[in-house]
């Protein structure tokens, strides 16, 4: 079962990825194969399990301030900043739709 | 069909005049509070049953965030109030604040909620600048608590001498981070971030769609607010932005299914809350009365036209990619059956020790007034919704032999009323607890009359630092006792009007 040109170009949008050619989604397609083994194992009556770690207690933190002042340091990541605050975009610059970008996808 | 609030109908009766796009309808029937349908009225137009839910993050009142040991605090200067973990840096790991996890169970007690002593924890996915992770981290499929509820009054006329009681169940509480701030800088359009809000830890309360009304929306969300504030899980002031309220409306006509329903978000206090849901629901109807649809869609609420747009950056479905969370194992908390023997009490959590320490809630403090005091319940609750009110009548009623059922009179008619005038809060009154109870004193052995009592409250507005004794000396208010003295005032008056009194006598 091949994964549509849809679901590849819903992805593209949600995690902006780039498939950038039939190799990349040969590669996804075969990393959904490899992963749908996991449906041939009867699981019936069996909970499911999200993490190795889900017998560990799980720490918790006294409500103590340890952390912060470090603007200066966080900021050396920055490209761009006005006044110590971060510089983004207006909103959020969405992908062009499939017909007006250039991505592989485009001919398939 | 769900438990509903109120059953209230809307109906539309407004004038089309000359004017723009904005519905100018006036409620044509007020949301029936007694319950049960409204039979459909003499114009023939099929009512419309209005829902209304709520989707409400208030910020935990901590030290520290959820996951880091950043501070809390509101107004620092930008990304000074931030770890590396809150910036998303590589390496960095959640690490769980305990007293977030406290803050969320005495809420969630608070509310009537089962505690799920086995929680989650996972990631919802968006792009957003003030997100720098590219994911929050929310309990989407097992909260801390579900299934619980909050009642709260509404008073059914203006007057506010009848009070009714209603409930709006509560669907769940989940602990989330909180997100950056964005400022919006149009004139050079790009957008400044500020992260020393992200990480801070959230409580969303859920609430279902029982209400029906704005009124509804804001008296409950008011009743959440004091509940929050009494057991100090966050301080909830909603100008500072530590309780965020978002609307869910829709209508329907009754019997048939719901309709589609709209977001409202951007409401910064509890009144713009009951007007942007009413202005909603009057889109709403008129819209589809129009033969016009509703949107599923994401509308900010604009304070000062008073209505409802659609959001911009909000179009489309959002596909979240919920995952569970790989850095945090299950949250549990315990109760004193569960709790194992010989663990650190430092990695605990108790149901039972923080229930057993729970403070009274405004409802229990009301019914303890109205039955300490003899006050009425309507009283009590305008004692509970002004900050330091009840303390203040309390200190008089400390203060004074006058009986606290007159004294109420004074502290809600004259005291409260001259407050709101002057926009002031009970801390800001020149008039202390200790100069009314004097006052009342006065009044109560006779001294003065009622009227002159007020003469002299009016006095001692003025905050001159006179005393009510220097006031009544001042101005002569003193009632006369002397029985002589008296007899000589009211032959004088006879003598003076002898015409009338001849009049009188004869008949």
């Amino acid at each position: 079962q091949k994964v549509t040109v849809e679901v590849l170009d819903h992805l593209e949008h949600l995690a902006l990825v780039d498939f950038r050619d039939s190799e990349g989604v040969e590669r996804l397609q075969k990393a959904i194969q490899f992963a749908d083994q996991l449906q041939e194992v009867n699981t019936d009556g069996v909970e499911p399990m999200d993490t190795v770690l889900e017998d560990r207690c799980l720490y918790l933190r006294e409500d103590d301030v340890t952390e912060g002042n470090c603007t200066k340091e966080l900021l050396k990541n920055a490209r761009e900043k006005v006044e110590e605050y971060f510089v983004a975009p207006p909103g959020n610059i969405p992908l062009p739709k499939l017909e007006e970008r250039d991505t592989f996808l485009q001919g398939s | 069909a769900a438990a509903r609030g109120c059953g209230g109908i809307w109906r539309r009766a407004w004038q089309r005049g000359a004017g723009g796009p904005t519905p100018r309808g006036q409620r044509a029937v007020a949301c029936n509070a007694t319950g049960g349908a409204v039979p459909a009225g003499k114009s023939g137009l099929a009512p419309w049953v209005p829902v209304v839910g709520l989707e409400i993050h208030a910020q935990i009142s901590s030290n520290s965030k959820l996951f880091s040991g950043s501070q809390v605090q509101f107004a620092a200067p930008p990304n000074s109030l931030v770890s590396f973990f809150d910036a998303s840096l590589p390496g960095t790991l959640p690490v769980l604040n305990r007293r977030c996890v406290e803050a969320a169970v005495m809420t969630a007690l608070a509310l009537n909620c089962s505690i799920n002593k086995k929680s989650l924890f996972d990631r919802k996915h968006y792009f957003y600048a003030d997100l720098p992770a590219g994911y929050q981290i929310t309990q989407q499929r097992v909260p801390i608590a579900v299934n619980g509820s909050l009642s709260y009054s509404l008073c059914t006329n203006n007057k506010m001498s009848q009070m009714v009681t209603k409930t709006v169940r509560i669907k769940q509480i989940q602990l989330e981070q909180d997100s950056g701030k964005s400022l919006h800088d149009d004139t050079r359009t790009q957008t400044l971030v500020d992260l020393n809000r992200a990480g801070v830890g959230l409580m969303e309360v859920v609430m279902e769609p029982d209400m029906c009304c704005g009124e509804e929306a804001a008296a409950a969300v008011r009743e959440l607010q004091l509940i929050l504030q009494t057991l100090g899980s966050s301080q909830a002031v909603m100008a500072e932005g530590q309780l965020r309220v978002d609307a869910n409306v829709s209508v329907h006509h009754p019997g048939e299914p719901y309709g589609v329903r709209t977001e409202v978000k951007n409401i910064n206090s509890v009144r713009f809350l009951a007007k942007a849901v009413d202005y909603e629901i009057q889109r709403q109807i008129e819209e589809l009365e129009n033969g016009g649809t509703i949107l599923n869609e994401t509308r900010a609420f604009d304070s000062k036209l008073g209505c409802t747009i659609p959001m911009r950056d909000k179009e489309g479905k959002q596909d979240y990619r919920f995952m569970p969370e790989p850095n945090l194992p299950p949250l549990i908390v315990y109760d004193a059956k569960s709790l194992p023997a010989n663990m650190n009490h430092q990695q605990v959590v108790n149901i039972d020790w923080i229930h057993e320490r729970l403070p009274d809630l405004p409802s229990v403090k009301r019914e303890k007034l109205v039955e300490q005091y003899g006050i009425l319940p309507e009283h009590s609750f305008t004692l509970l919704n002004e900050e330091g009110l009840t303390e203040f009548y309390e200190n008089v009623v400390k203060q004074t032999k006058m009986k606290p059922k007159k004294v109420i009179g004074w502290i809600l008619n004259d005291l409260l009323s001259y407050l709101k005038q002057h926009s002031l809060t009970v801390k800001e009154s020149p008039v202390s607890s200790f100069l009314l109870a004097d006052l009342l004193n006065l009044l109560e052995k006779k001294e003065i009359s009622s009227t002159a009592a007020k003469q002299v409250l009016a006095e001692l507005w003025k905050g001159e630092g006179k005393t009510p004794l220097e006031i009544v000396r001042e101005k002569k208010l003193e009632l006369i006792q002397d029985q002589k003295e008296l007899e000589q005032i009211c032959q004088a008056v006879i003598d003076g009007q002898e015409n009338e009194v001849i009049m009188r006598v004869l008949g």
